[in-house]
């Protein structure tokens, strides 16, 4: 288990359905936040990586504006891009910006403001974040692709809509409690059960909101994060993997592969095991996104996941706390910020400073952040 | 050029793959195999990722295929409302996948993971071409 990279400073948006702002005023936030907490200053940054899907951004290159606006100039920045798991491949990238020793500081800043296109423009880039040439003809969209693997993890394990109300009822319970969510309303089973259907077998409930946000995470090698950090967190292990974007190159449906290798890679690096986890923040921009990564973290059997949402047995107190910050589900997925909102909320919890969702004495913990249709799969362990 | 044919809207116009198009005009689905070493492309391919080489053969798609999953969707992208609800559908036919649509002939209370399927080209009114799968 190496401890070369922490994390010193993390901020966070609050995520909302319309930010009345631009992204670069929108980014501030979340960096204004991770500085305080990291207790540093711009000019100690040595580079800055900003994560977005750029189909939603009216500004082209956004780097270069963010950069300027949040006094990082003249220090360099770039993009990074893995759809949903963006700011994850931010941290990757960043740890080995510090590991190299480039850099002894990197600032990992995820934004997206899915409102600043319209909703029919929105509506239109929705059926393209699939293969445009064999599976966008059809009238793709990812409420379909997850409903497939839903209805092949439903057919394979038996599985039920029940199984994935649940994941929402206990989504919602924690969302509730999230200043910084989105959706802050309680839903009950049945809620979610007749709910309208989106794509069968997926209802309203079992998809999260899009959402306007930004996140910052603050990176630094073992002796500034010693130097600079009370309670720096450290990347213990991290895992990144790809599977063919077209549904036709998947082994089977009811599991993602990118996600079970790069859980394996994580672990190894890490030299811990999925039950050595105390806390952990997975994708669930689907409720049937949870329920696999259940599996595929390894936190349960293939197959056996049900039994964990079943038993509760990932609310706090239970075997494995998962997405007690409410996740995707409740907080909303603004698309290039979600990645570094997992990694904050980590990072509280095994500082100790998560407040009323804190899981006590957690030591361990793991993001899992999927970028599309389990196309990107990026897995974070940390620790304390 | 041709290719933009191909679906309810197509997003790409050029390709290597145009035949794929003429094939389906004379109501063929058909696959591309790699003539240096014998993989099955679907989607067609242009170029091997196996072996590297380009030189490809159009091979039928015939027979009974399996369904792997599939879902009814109820909202749709821009382009797309007009055919709410529609059914997509992944088939497996004999190790070769192949995505598409489900006919509207064959209702959803009637669908199963693993029920025999074969897959027919559809000519749109408005001139498209397509395919979808139909029970068998
Ligand atoms: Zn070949």
């Amino acid at each position: 288990m190496s401890k070369d990279v922490a994390i010193i400073g993390v901020g966070q948006s609050a995520f909302v359905r319309n930010y009345e702002g631009s992204i670069r005023e929108l980014a501030f936030e979340a960096f204004r936040e991770a500085v305080q907490d990291a207790g540093i200053s711009s000019r100690d940054i040595g580079a800055s990586l900003i994560c977005s899907a750029p189909e939603y951004d009216k500004q082209r290159s956004p780097s270069g504006l963010i950069a300027e606006y949040l006094g990082l100039n003249p220090q360099p920045t770039f993009m990074l891009e893995s759809v949903c798991s963006s700011s994850t491949t931010g941290i990757r990238v960043g740890y080995s910006l510090i590991k190299s020793g480039l850099h002894d500081i990197v600032l990992v800043l995820g934004f997206q403001k899915m409102s600043e296109i319209s909703s029919a423009d929105s509506q239109e880039r929705m059926g393209r974040g699939a293969d445009i040439m064999w599976e966008a003809p059809f009238g793709t969209m990812m409420p379909a692709y997850y409903a497939m693997h839903a209805q092949a993890h439903f057919a394979r394990y038996g599985s039920t809509e029940e199984d994935l109300a649940l994941i929402r009822v206990k989504s919602s319970k924690y969302g509730v409690l999230n200043e910084k969510a989105v959706y802050r309303k309680e839903i009950t089973l049945e809620q979610a059960l007749t709910a309208p259907p989106v794509s069968t077998p997926l209802k309203r409930f079992d998809c999260c909101a899009n959402a306007d946000g930004a996140s910052c995470i603050i990176m630094a090698g073992a002796a500034r994060a010693k130097e600079i950090s009370k309670k720096p967190v450290w990347i213990l292990g991290l895992g990144a993997a790809t599977a063919p974007m077209t549904l036709t190159g998947r082994d089977a449906l009811d599991g993602l592969n990118c996600a079970r290798l790069a859980a394996k890679q994580a672990y190894e690096m890490a030299g811990v095991k999925p039950q050595d986890i105390d806390v952990a923040e997975v994708h669930d921009c689907f409720t049937i996104a949870e329920l696999m990564a259940y599996e595929n973290l390894g936190f349960a059997e293939p197959g056996k996941g049900v039994e964990l949402i079943r038993e509760g047995q990932t609310y706090i107190g239970g075997k494995i706390p998962v997405n007690v910050d409410g996740g995707l589900l409740s907080k909303g997925h603004p698309i290039g910020a979600t990645g570094g909102s997992q990694v904050r909320t980590i990072v509280l919890q095994l500082r100790g400073e998560a407040g009323n969702i804190q899981v006590p004495g957690a030591e361990i913990g793991l993001v899992h952040n999927i970028g599309g249709v389990g196309i990107y799969g990026n897995v974070v362990i940390m620790g304390r | 050029m041709g290719f933009e044919k191909f679906g309810r809207i197509s997003f790409t116009s050029q390709t290597k793959l145009s035949a794929f198009v003429d094939y389906l005009e004379k109501g063929e689905l058909r696959a591309t195999k790699c003539k240096q070493c014998g993989k099955v492309f679907f989607p067609p391919r242009a170029d091997c990722d196996a072996c590297l080489g380009s030189d490809m053969e159009w091979v039928k798609i015939e027979g009974t295929g399996k369904l792997v999953s599939f879902t009814e969707a109820q909202y749709a992208p821009t382009g797309f409302e007009a055919d709410v609800p529609y059914t997509l559908a992944l088939a497996d036919f004999d190790g070769v996948r192949v995505f598409g649509r489900m006919s509207r002939d064959v209702p959803l209370d009637g669908m199963k993971v693993g029920m025999a399927v074969k897959a027919e080209v559809v000519a749109m009114p408005d001139g498209q071409l397509t395919y979808q799968f139909i029970r068998l």
